[in-house]
């Protein structure tokens, strides 16, 4: 199939993009989903201001997000560990926009953090490091500890820790 | 030898159809999907009462805001009255659709089978980015208002802290891309662009800038499966489906090494015994493998075993991936040239690799001669990886 082919479709101009008529619909779509068995207990231990998670003695992890089951062996996991709320960053990015593409005012820094009581478990969080750090990879390896909302404000939610921010080696 | 597979036919691919790539169309998505069924049908000689079975691609329905997308296509994909079925592993659906049609003639069911990818990203407001919001852990991980483009920010810095790559390296790839693009006629995002372009462009989430990126597309893409004795029957160069793999990896993405695509190894581990090939790097010709992102080329390279591990961005370095290199990467121009209409993209790989084999690709055509291709496509939470090896007649 050659340049020269000539292929179905009508793509539309810059222009033609804003001349929509738009239905708005919004449909009344909530949900209320289970945590879960073993995400429960993790929800409520945030609470406390605690990371659990879920040690499989068959392969030696500890899982975290915690599961009931460990999905390498495909066993049920046998104990609950409370771990550490100390980790290291393995990546980091430093984001300019929004969820909708919208360029944010103040650029925010996430990243993935392995706690270090659980070798390969990380979580997804906010990062409280400068832009720089993670610009000039610096960032990577970096021991950072988590950072609770008071306890009053905390409601069982993954949110119940601000950010992760650096501590000394 | 050939792994210890009971395939009832072999399956070869006939004919292939596109409609163009655009940011948007005005076409519906069972416009798109009648064209580039057309075109297929059209090329291999067929007519829509000739085909006894039609698989349809899309990937997520709220892109389009149209639920039961299958269902939706099924007219225009010229599957109704018949066993129509639609496959969906996100990103992954490309390359996933031809390997369901593939299963489909291979078991014996049928003779001439359609698979048909149809995507139209740009219905979702204000933004299709913002369709993805539904994708992550709605526990742990929607709380935290995360983004697509965050996530593949978080595996593109892995890799290149991993490999101590810079990110001018990585750009390559989007330049040979683009220009590869030049010479495809769906292309949307074609260009001569330079490695200073790329790092000079808006930056989105560091380290991915606005031109690491493939563009939000519409499109559709269509191939003609057949087995054997039809295949026989038709032309006298079919191109053969030799192998085709599949892996998916856990949604718990944060317990990984995004270093490394794991997953995508077992698929390619999967293909390459089907296909009876050892040493993928000499074995295979040309390859299309999925580049939504600059990164992705060089990641999957890997993946795929066609580079060592960290090495896919000294090959590219060395021309070895151009079309005139030694491992002709993406030659069609990829998502980043030719656009990523999800789904379609996958199967536009597919198409392209069907004209490299039967050295019908024109100005694209790679310098050196070519046997054996491979296309290759990825998706969901970075955790699949669906691979298809063809070889010419």
């Amino acid at each position: 199939m050659t340049k020269e082919i000539k292929l179905y479709g009508h793509g539309l101009k810059e222009d033609d993009l804003k001349r929509v008529i738009l239905i708005e619909d919004k449909p009344s779509a909530k949900y209320s989903w289970s945590a879960g068995t073993a995400m429960s207990r993790f929800l409520l231990e945030l609470k406390e201001g605690r990371i659990i998670g879920r040690k499989c003695n068959k392969c030696g992890r500890i899982l975290i997000p915690p599961r009931m089951y460990c999905e390498v062996c495909f066993r049920p996991t046998d104990e609950w560990i409370y771990v550490r709320d100390i980790g290291r960053i393995t990546t980091a990015v430093v984001s300019y926009i929004s969820a909708d593409r919208a360029r944010l005012e103040k650029p925010e820094v996430v990243g993935v953090i392995e706690f270090e009581d659980a070798p390969g478990s990380g979580i997804f969080h906010r990062l409280n490091i400068k832009p720089e750090d993670v610009i000039n990879r610096s960032a990577f390896g970096m021991k950072v500890k988590a950072v609770w909302k008071p306890k009053e404000q905390r409601n069982g939610s993954i949110t119940d820790i601000e950010y992760f921010e650096p501590v000394k080696e | 030898m050939k792994t210890n597979l009971n395939i009832k036919n072999r399956v070869a691919i006939v004919g292939a159809g596109l409609t163009l790539f655009r940011r948007r169309m005005l076409d519906t998505p069972k416009e798109l999907a009648w064209g580039a069924v057309k075109m297929a049908l059209e090329s291999a000689g067929l007519d829509i009462k000739d085909v006894e079975a039609v698989v349809i691609g899309s990937a997520p329905d709220a892109f389009d805001g149209v639920h039961m997308k299958g269902e939706y296509l099924s007219d225009g994909s010229g599957g109704i009255g018949k066993p129509t079925m639609r496959v969906y592993v996100g990103g992954g659906t490309g390359v996933f659709t031809p390997i369901a049609g593939w299963w489909h003639v291979a078991s014996g069911l049928f003779d001439v089978v359609i698979a048909v990818a149809e995507e139209k990203m740009s219905p979702a407001q204000p933004h299709p980015q913002y369709v993805f919001k539904h994708i992550w852990d709605p526990i742990i991980e929607r709380p935290l208002g995360l983004n697509l483009i965050w996530i593949f920010a978080m595996e593109m810095h892995r890799y290149m802290y991993r490999y101590n790559i810079k990110k001018e390296d990585v750009a390559l790839v989007s330049v040979k891309n683009k220009a590869n693009a030049l010479d495809h006629p769906a292309a949307q995002a074609a260009g001569k662009i330079t490695v200073d372009d790329v790092l000079k462009s808006e930056i989105l989430v560091w380290p991915v800038q606005r031109l690491d990126i493939s563009p939000v597309s519409d499109g559709a893409a269509a191939i003609v499966m057949v087995s054997e004795k039809i295949a026989r029957r038709l032309t006298d160069s079919p191109v053969w489906v030799e192998g085709v793999g599949w892996a998916l990896d856990s949604t718990h993405w944060t317990n990984r090494d995004l270093s490394y695509p794991k997953y995508l190894e077992v698929a390619a581990r999967m293909a390459y015994k089907m296909a009876n090939i050892e040493n993928p790097r000499k074995e295979i010709d040309v390859a299309e493998v999925y580049d939504p992102f600059d990164y992705k080329e060089l990641h999957h390279m890997e993946g795929l075993m066609l580079a060592r591990k960290g090495e896919a961005p000294i090959l590219t370095k060395e021309g070895i991936t151009q079309r005139d290199g030694d491992l002709p990467i993406n030659p069609s121009g990829g998502l980043l040239g030719v656009g990523n209409p999800i789904a379609a993209a996958g199967l536009m790989k597919v198409a392209e690799i069907f004209w490299q084999l039967r050295y019908e690709a024109g100005k694209r055509q790679v310098k050196k001669p070519v046997y054996t291709g491979l296309a290759q496509a990825w998706g969901d939470l970075m955790q699949v990886g669906t691979v298809i090896i063809m070889r010419g007649g």
